[in-house]
């Protein structure tokens, strides 16, 4: 969302030091469910210039008032780590787990997708749709809406395919992402 | 003890049972209940300041110079964002402050309602953490939990926004107890392991260096005395940031003097050339480091803070201890007597002489003069004259600062108060006042500018109601010394708004204000004047005329390494030392 410099390239770095990678994580954060907690996360990366890709919120366990928040950043493997320690010192957050870290771990997403057409690009709207495994929620006779659920990869491609046919618009939810395996975070 | 009472009076109530003996603070109508509550009674001194960012430096100065807590209180609207400055500069420095504020009541809130503003969302970026108060029922956990976190793990300030229809409903009190906070639990206790191979990295060392920090003071004087014990086991030399003078006496004999920007040879050079640095409670803040891919090129390092994200944020190291220094240091003075280890003698003793030899240089030196009075002469002097007491000092933000931190040598910790993160002027009159409230037998002397004391003037009215006897030792040099040193270097020397033009009279404006006001412009006279000054049972205005031209050296120029630094008798043109990247550098 905000593209600034990453903190690990203050004024202070050498400009003639290596290049750092540019790596792209997935963070779980999980927080008191408490008015203004969301304004302190997001305020966090705008605040000292992180990059947020996506940001997903939503409460787990109602009686306890927890929610997860599921953050995609981008940055060099030591701002990524600043990240994570910046979000600890947050007081009402109660663990980050940098999944991007761990053996391996899901992440999914929901799209819905509007498309117009008619004739030929409305079956070949259909096909596609089908080899997505996307569903179709709506239809009018010049137009689909298609529900998709999938990695963001997979959504991203799906789109791809349906700009020329017609895409009119897409709603995306951003990623929810969990470990593989039986332990929690 | 459970019991019935309204919001205010649990405020008073809760501010009494977390130990808070002066509540610096200002009232306006959001926050008239409170005044009330603590109008009918006498255990808590509410100090009246002259404006709420004196009242958040006061908090701050009461909390550095005692170890607790400190306390504010101020009205809605402007009275909070008054205070944000302190805020964020209590922030900056980790320095343990509550301030409560008030808010219009909760059914205006969100309507532009008269002085309403948004308290948490505008301090949600220079508070440790902050709470808008929605119901009665939760105000006793939030009080105890905000003292709780302010103190806690690396301390901070913490905001509790109460609006005024909450200090007016009544609801069950709860004294503080051990209750178990929900989230936040910061680790004290170092890793064993990692402990040990620390001290496996020292024994080994031949070039080690300490660099120790704020955050030694933070941990409280245990950590300085077992400090001094490492050191004094070890043999190694110890340098210090800003923040952390006086946890090793500046008369001990490892000490290298303050290290950074500002820092005497030896200790940057040691810094530089050392194969081991030690990091205890400090940073690696930009004043410390300069060019980061020259910093301590040949160097290991090992960096003890309680905050994992002061880890490896500007400098990757090599061994990272998460924890409290006093908890950590224990461990190390323990384990270092207990397995018998020993220091690498014969390597040490070279890199002693290698340290006196820099040292010789003596970088701190100046050009002394028996017709004006040079601002390092003037801290010199006030060192000497000083020596042996309790003596406090607090600064304003400048070159007189900086002369305070290389001339002026603390023994202890917690003696030593001054705005280093966020270099606020105005810092030091009020931050004297909460030093001296908190130490009624110290002698609390705030070494001013010029130009910084102006901007919380006001609070000499404070000084003078409270019977503050702090002395105000203005280092007059009519300049903003540091923005005119800085114009030097990097501007031609086109001094733009750096004159201080029409300055009041400092003797009178003492005596306006009901205080002693005393001038000094000759070096012959000035030890009888700073003795008549500590002798004053009154607050003083000192209006010490110095040199106007004294450029504060040695320096390390920015976007340069510690080994190059800029030293007092190079006769170089000090507007050629900095190349244009240095230049986009602060
Ligand atoms: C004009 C000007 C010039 C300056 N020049 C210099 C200079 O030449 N040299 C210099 O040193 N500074 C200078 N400063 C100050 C500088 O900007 C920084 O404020 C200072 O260097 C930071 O000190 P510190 O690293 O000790 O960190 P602090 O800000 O004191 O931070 C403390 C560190 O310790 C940790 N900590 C806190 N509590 C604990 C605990 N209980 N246990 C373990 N760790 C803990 C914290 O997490 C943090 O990492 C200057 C400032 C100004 C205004
Ligand atoms: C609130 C604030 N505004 C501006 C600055 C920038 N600044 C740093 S030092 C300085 C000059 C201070 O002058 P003076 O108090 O006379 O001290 P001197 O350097 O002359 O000793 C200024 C303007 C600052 N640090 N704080
Ligand atoms: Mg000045």
């Amino acid at each position: 969302m905000n593209a600034q410099t990453p903190a690990a390239l203050s004024p202070y770095s050498s400009s003639a030091g290596k290049a750092s990678r540019t790596e792209t994580h997935t963070l779980s954060v999980l927080v008191d469910n408490e008015p203004g907690v969301l304004a302190r996360v997001v305020g966090l990366f705008s605040g000292r210039g992180y990059n947020i890709e996506s940001l997903t919120v939503a409460e787990v366990a109602h009686a306890q008032a927890l929610s997860r928040i599921t953050i995609v950043t981008t940055g060099a493997p030591e701002t990524i780590e600043q990240i994570s320690h910046q979000l600890e010192r947050i007081v009402p957050i109660h663990k980050v787990t940098d999944l991007s870290l761990l053996d391996g771990f899901l992440q999914r997403e929901l799209a819905m997708i509007k498309v117009r057409g008619k004739g030929e690009a409305r079956t070949e709207a259909l096909r596609l749709g089908e080899a997505f495994r996307a569903r179709v929620i709506d239809a009018t006779t010049e137009s689909f809406i298609f529900e998709l659920t999938g990695a963001p990869k997979k959504i991203d491609d799906f789109v791809e395919l349906m700009r020329p046919i017609g895409l009119v618009e897409v709603a995306r939810t951003g990623v929810a992402a969990i470990t593989r395996g039986p332990q929690g975070m | 003890m459970s019991k019935t009472m309204t919001g205010a009076e649990m405020v008073v109530q809760a501010l009494q049972d977390q130990g808070v003996t002066h509540l610096f603070g200002y009232p306006g109508g959001a926050v008239l209940p409170i005044y009330d509550a603590l109008f009918h009674q006498t255990k808590i001194q509410h100090v009246l300041v002259r404006h709420e960012q004196g009242a958040a430096h006061a908090a701050e100065g009461y909390a550095r110079s005692s170890g607790k807590v400190g306390c504010l209180l101020v009205t809605s609207g402007p009275g909070a964002t008054n205070a944000v400055t302190g805020l964020t500069d209590a922030l900056m420095d980790s320095i343990p402050v509550v301030c409560i504020t008030g808010q219009v009541p909760t059914h205006l809130i969100g309507s532009d309602a008269f002085q309403e503003c948004d308290t948490v969302g505008i301090t949600r970026h220079c508070t440790k953490h902050n709470y808008l108060v929605r119901k009665i029922e939760d105000l006793p956990r939030i009080l105890h939990e905000a003292f709780y976190i302010a103190r806690s793990g690396r301390p901070g300030p913490v905001v509790i926004d109460i609006p005024k229809d909450v200090q007016f409903a009544s609801g069950t009190y709860q004294p503080p107890k051990n209750i178990q906070h929900k989230t936040y639990h910061p680790q004290l206790k170092g890793d064993l392991g990692k402990i040990k191979h620390a001290l496996a990295m020292m024994a080994k060392a031949k070039k080690p260096v300490f660099y120790t920090g704020g955050g030694v003071i933070n941990a409280g004087p245990a950590a300085s005395t077992l400090l001094r014990e490492l050191v004094a086991q070890t043999g190694f030399p110890i340098t210090s940031t800003l923040m952390g003078l006086g946890a090793y006496p500046a008369t001990g004999k490892n000490w290298l003097g303050m290290l950074g920007m500002h820092g005497s040879y030896e200790a940057n050079n040691a810094m530089h050339d050392c194969d081991l640095m030690i990091a205890v409670g400090a940073r690696f803040d930009d004043r410390i480091t300069g060019r980061l891919d020259a910093f301590a090129p040949y160097s290991k390092k090992i960096h003890i803070d309680i905050d994992p994200s002061s880890i490896n944020k500007n400098v990757a190291v090599d061994l990272a201890i998460v924890g409290d220094c006093a908890h950590v240091l224990e461990d190390m003075v323990r384990l270092w007597r207990s397995e018998s280890l020993s220091a690498d003698k014969k390597a040490l003793a070279d890199w002693w002489s290698q340290i006196d030899r820099w040292r010789a240089r003596k970088s701190f030196g100046y050009r002394k003069s028996d017709r004006t009075i040079k601002p390092q002469y003037a801290v010199e002097r006030l060192y000497e004259l000083t020596k042996g007491r309790k003596t406090l000092i607090t600064t304003e933000v400048g070159q007189h600062q900086m002369w305070a931190a290389q001339h002026f040598h603390f023994e202890e910790p917690n003696r030593w108060m001054t705005s280093g993160g966020l270099g606020t002027m105005g810092y030091g009159l009020p931050a004297a006042i909460g030093a001296q409230l908190a130490n009624r037998d110290a002698l609390v002397v705030d070494i001013a500018g010029e130009a910084s004391i102006l901007m919380n003037i006001q609070e000499l009215s404070t000084a003078k109601q409270y019977r503050c006897p702090v002395k105000i030792f203005i280092l007059n040099n009519e300049y903003m010394g540091m923005v005119r040193q800085w114009q030097e270097l990097l501007h031609g020397g086109r001094y733009s708004s750096s004159y201080s033009e029409a300055l009041p009279d400092f003797v009178k404006l003492a005596e306006a204000y009901g205080l002693k006001g005393m001038r000094c412009s000759n070096p012959a006279d000035l030890d009888a004047a700073i003795q008549e000054m500590i002798d004053s049972p009154e607050g003083v205005v000192f209006d010490c005329i110095v040199d106007k031209s004294e450029n504060c050296l040695p320096m390390i120029p920015s976007g340069k390494a510690h080994n190059e630094m800029i030293l007092p008798d190079t006769d170089e043109d000090i507007g050629n030392v900095i190349d244009d990247k240095g230049k986009m550098l602060v």
